[in-house]
């Protein structure tokens, strides 16, 4: 009983206007890569999944929406039951079949070459990663630079996936194919497109 | 507003912004490409604005004050029915001044005031493959963006320098997005390419009856098709504005009498309005033509 009450509850308490809260931020960040951009807590999800990740699912997935979910989420029975009840979408387990990814432990992920990165004639169907992590007051500090931004951007996410700059070299290389990335922080959010190049790191 | 209740908040429902948001978001990560989405039927008709409405009301919130423009113009037909529409089904705050607006929707034209970073300016996009009129078959022109194969919109360009002497396309004229993809830029004229580089506002773009959306994020290289011995030019016009006297904005023709008698004026009419609200006067404006008499 207490599970089910976990499932139902926690959703957006106004689903049309919160949906366009988060969507803004999102494009927000999407059009300006690395700026991070404020929403307060809209959902109330089942742990681990957080709120500014169980905002976004519910602003972005329903039906029409295949989601990877990492370990950690997809193992409870609570979060997919969550994500299952107030998007509708639907869950794969190939994360090269994803439309988006739910990543909680950035630690542990696959390679970012092991999602979709799209064809060339439809580079736009590829997978989009939300990866949960706590902030943006990390010790390495990426420098970016690309379209959306006006001369660079410094970007300091808590967790970054393992290897990260050589696999972001790759990813942007496949240009125009490749993934996206959402950082979810704790009622902050930020995103890398494809089109971002890392200019240089600094510890 | 009593009536408001009757639709869903900005007419759509959440379903279909919820694609449309997917979309756009894809359309900014991948500047100038155009991703497919499934246009809905809209109370419009088609080649009224219906992708420009479909992509306004995915991004529109209560915080958010719109301008519509025609041409250049809030005041016509298409400006002033979309505003009124999003007045009724979204209760937005509307404005005719470049300034205040956070979402400037437009149909032909980039206003003449420089755009501020944080502003959101949607086109309303006819055709949206540059290369459709030289290819017909999308998948062709699909390959050809893939193989970033582009020599058939130079071979135009070339063609018209050909038989005219100089590059005659005047709007709708293709550029290329960020060193790769080739846009339609809609019909702008294409004194309003410039404007487009490096702009600091987020441009998104929305054809219904084909189906696509594609963007231009802020601070973006947008270039002009060219060749080195033909640069691109924008239009330059003989007089300053006949009504508020600027010179290197766009000019309408206005035509005044059935005798051949014309005036140009600035196609921008908030532009216009407030240069001349600033005192800035031209040759025809009321108070200079009633001294002169």
């Amino acid at each position: 009983m207490r599970s089910d009450t976990q499932i139902f509850e926690g959703g957006f308490s106004d689903s049309v206007l919160n949906a366009q809260t988060v969507f803004r931020a999102l494009m927000d960040a999407m059009a300006n890569p690395g700026r991070i951009v404020e929403v307060s807590d809209l959902a109330a999800p089942p742990a681990p999944l957080t709120s500014l990740a169980a905002s976004i699912a519910a602003t972005l997935f329903d039906h029409d929406a295949t989601v990877w979910c990492d370990r950690a989420i997809s193992g409870s029975a609570a979060c997919t039951g969550w994500l299952k009840f107030h998007t509708g979408l639907e869950l794969t387990g190939e994360p090269a079949d994803a439309d988006f990814a739910l990543i909680s432990d950035v630690a542990t992920m696959p390679s970012l070459e092991s999602f979709c990165r799209g064809t060339s004639e439809y580079p736009d169907r590829s997978t989009t990663l939300i990866l949960q992590i706590d902030g943006f007051d990390g010790a390495d500090t990426l420098v970016l630079e690309g379209p959306g931004i006006k001369d660079s951007m410094a970007f300091s996410p808590s967790h970054l996936p393992r290897m990260f700059v050589d696999q972001w070299v790759a990813n942007r290389a496949a240009f125009p194919r490749g993934v996206d990335l959402i950082f979810a922080g704790k009622g902050v959010l930020a995103a890398l497109p494809r089109t971002t190049r890392i200019k240089k790191t600094e510890a | 507003m009593t009536d408001l209740a009757t639709y869903n908040f900005a007419y759509l429902d959440e379903q279909t912004k919820r694609m449309i948001r997917r979309a756009i978001l894809k359309a900014i990560a991948i500047p100038g490409y155009q991703v497919p989405f499934a246009s809905r039927e809209m109370p419009m008709p088609y080649g009224w604005g219906t992708g420009g409405v479909q992509v306004t009301a995915a991004v529109l919130g209560p915080d958010d004050t719109l301008k519509v423009i025609d041409q250049g113009a809030d005041d016509t037909t298409n400006a002033v029915s979309i505003r009124a529409f999003f007045q009724k089904v979204a209760n937005v705050r509307v404005t005719t001044k470049t300034a205040d607006a956070t979402i400037i929707q437009t149909r032909h034209r980039i206003p003449e005031a420089q755009l501020q970073a944080g502003q959101i300016l949607v086109y309303q996009v006819p055709i949206p493959e540059p290369l459709r009129f030289l290819e017909p078959r999308e998948t062709e022109t699909r390959k050809m963006h893939a193989l970033e194969e582009y020599g058939l919109m130079h071979v135009k360009l070339y063609e018209d320098i050909a038989r005219h002497g100089h590059i005659a396309t005047t709007y709708a004229y293709p550029v290329k997005v960020e060193g790769r993809y080739v846009m339609d830029p809609s019909p702008t004229p294409k004194f309003d390419n410039p404007k487009m580089h490096m702009s600091p506002a987020l441009q998104l773009f929305g054809a219904g009856r084909e189906k696509r959306i594609y963007a231009v994020p802020p601070y973006t290289e947008v270039v002009s098709l060219d060749f080195e011995d033909h640069p691109f030019e924008i239009q330059t016009f003989s007089q300053p504005c006949a009504l508020c006297g600027a010179k290197g904005s766009y000019l309408d023709e206005v035509i005044l009498d059935d005798k051949g008698g014309s005036m140009f004026v600035c196609s921008d009419t908030d532009f216009c309005e407030d240069r001349q609200a600033k005192g800035h006067r031209g040759a025809l404006a009321a108070d200079t033509a009633e001294a002169a008499e």
